[in-house]
């Protein structure tokens, strides 16, 4: 299975969660705060249930939620794909 | 006490999308009732309904709130925006807890949990979508407008069925009596999905024609029950003093008066209470009957369910005592939207001066002795008093009245 890339993930985000027409899915947002981009933890949980189906990798509620960036969601993503 | 007054209104309704469109087709005498397109109804037992087609929601609401949101909800979101449009609130100069909301809802985000249930069982737990959590929820209307606005007044969700409409309005109406500065209130409703039919199939009330213009005939020989739709109406509710304070000089009517019962159980040998609910509300108002200039009945198609409610009427008004109108005739039966409709029908009759007509209704049983109104019937109207029953037992009453000149410029519209 390949890597979980933040080009991935904010396709993702737009497909489960929605976006708003001010854009804010787009340039470097990698360490911008999921709460700034306008998603809440609930918005979180529909995204990894559409990257666990997607990538087969199983991410707990209070597991998700403690991501607070992408960064940090692509890392705890990447990390079970990879098996470490 | 100060007078609660309505300064905002916004309609969703089958037969238009706004309060203009929407009153100049009920004026018209035009209908939006039809075979069922939100799915093929072709195996179900009754296929006609009022649908709200033409609602766009990409055009009204940011792409955040679709994956999240059933499409009553969604309406009543856009609802909820023209109404405060319509009553120039600005949210921020309120005080931090001066803006709250109630909504009725008879049946939730239906149609969003039945394309959730769908996934469950076709494709397992891991396709249900996290937003089903609040999505499907009687009171998630309330939830997403108080999000969207801010509001950290008070709120809360009531499920009455049909009567939900009005006695949401009375909840704000309570509110502001008690000091909240703005209200948001009403219902709009609906779940156009086969869950959701089913469900209301099996109340036994719903009509098997297949003919749209005689499907749906309360208080006609040929009554045999009703047609479901979808939409509804919101309002905005303040005190006259409060609205005067901010500038606001002009408003839609004030809610007079207002009573609900609650019948007693089938086989009980008691008679429902839609009666005393008239009573306690013309009560509430301090007005007689003989003030009453139209009364928008609930109009139920069931024909002991009129003949009930046309018992009602007699004995308040006597024989032909008051004009009588349905004209959710043209859109059928819209849950807690259904009443929250009317009371906006009943407020624009007082403000242009028209009563909406009854359609299709061509023979009401004469032993009924009610003056239905199913022409569009012209003449001042200052009193008016909007009947609803809910499916279960629920009766509610409100009267509504001009006060002073305050009409609303009918050229200004939130749309």
């Amino acid at each position: 299975m390949s890597e979980l890339t933040l080009v991935g993930l904010t396709a993702i985000l737009r497909e489960s969660a929605g976006e708003d027409e001010s854009s804010t899915l787009q340039g470097d947002i990698m360490d911008a705060e999921f709460s700034e981009l306008g998603y809440d933890s609930i918005a979180l949980m529909e995204t990894a249930g559409r990257i666990q189906i997607d990538y087969g990798v199983v991410l707990a509620d209070d597991v998700v939620v403690q991501a607070r960036t992408p960064r940090e969601l692509l890392r705890l993503v990447n990390r079970s794909i990879s098996g470490v | 006490m100060t007078a609660t007054v309505v300064t905002g209104m916004g309609v969703m309704a089958p037969t238009g999308l706004g309060t203009r469109r929407f009153w100049e087709r009920t004026m018209a005498g035009q209908a939006a009732i039809g075979r069922i397109t939100a799915f093929d109804p072709e195996q179900y037992s009754s296929k006609l309904a009022g649908e709200i087609t033409g609602f766009a929601p990409g055009e009204h609401l940011t792409g955040r709130l679709l994956p999240q949101t059933d499409r009553m909800t969604r309406l009543a979101l856009v609802a909820a925006d023209w109404a405060l449009q319509d009553a120039a609130v600005d949210a921020a100069a309120l005080p931090e807890f001066g803006l709250g909301v109630v909504t009725a809802s008879s049946a939730g985000g239906f149609e969003f949990g039945h394309r959730e249930l769908d996934k469950l069982w076709r494709r397992g737990p891991e396709h249900v979508s996290a937003y089903q959590s609040f999505a499907w929820f009687y009171a998630v209307n309330t939830g997403q407008i108080s999000i969207r606005h801010g509001m950290r007044g008070p709120s809360g969700a009531l499920v009455t069925e049909q009567a939900g409409g009005l006695d949401a309005v009375a909840q704000a109406r309570r509110q502001v009596r008690g000091g909240v500065a703005a209200m948001v209130c009403g219902s709009v409703d609906g779940s156009p999905c086969p869950w959701g039919w089913v469900a209301q199939l099996a109340g036994g009330r719903i009509s098997r024609s297949e003919d749209p213009g005689r499907a749906y005939l309360p208080f006609d020989v040929d009554a045999a029950g009703y047609v479901p739709g979808d939409g509804g109406a919101l309002f905005v509710l303040e005190s006259e003093d409060g609205a005067q304070e901010r500038g606001v000089s002009s408003w839609h009517g004030e809610i007079a008066g207002y009573a609900a019962t609650f019948d007693p159980p089938p086989g009980s040998g008691r008679p429902p209470t839609l009666l005393r609910a008239i009573e306690l509300a013309l009560a509430d108002a301090g007005i007689d009957a003989d003030g009453i200039d139209v009364v928008f009945a609930d109009g139920a198609g069931v024909p002991e369910l009129d003949r009930a409610e046309a018992d009602a009427l007699r004995a308040v008004f006597g024989a032909y005592g008051v004009p009588v109108t349905v004209p959710k005739t043209m859109t059928g039966r819209l849950g807690g939207g259904g009443s929250a409709l009317d009371l906006a029908a009943a407020l624009l009759t007082l403000r242009h001066g028209e009563i909406p007509p009854t359609v299709n209704v061509s023979r009401p049983r004469p032993e009924y002795e009610l003056d239905l109104v199913t022409q569009p019937r012209q003449g001042p109207v200052s009193v008016a008093l909007v009947l609803a029953r809910g499916y279960g037992g629920f009766n509610a009453a409100m009267v509504v009245t001009r006060r002073g000149e305050n009409e609303l410029n009918s050229g200004r519209k939130a749309e």
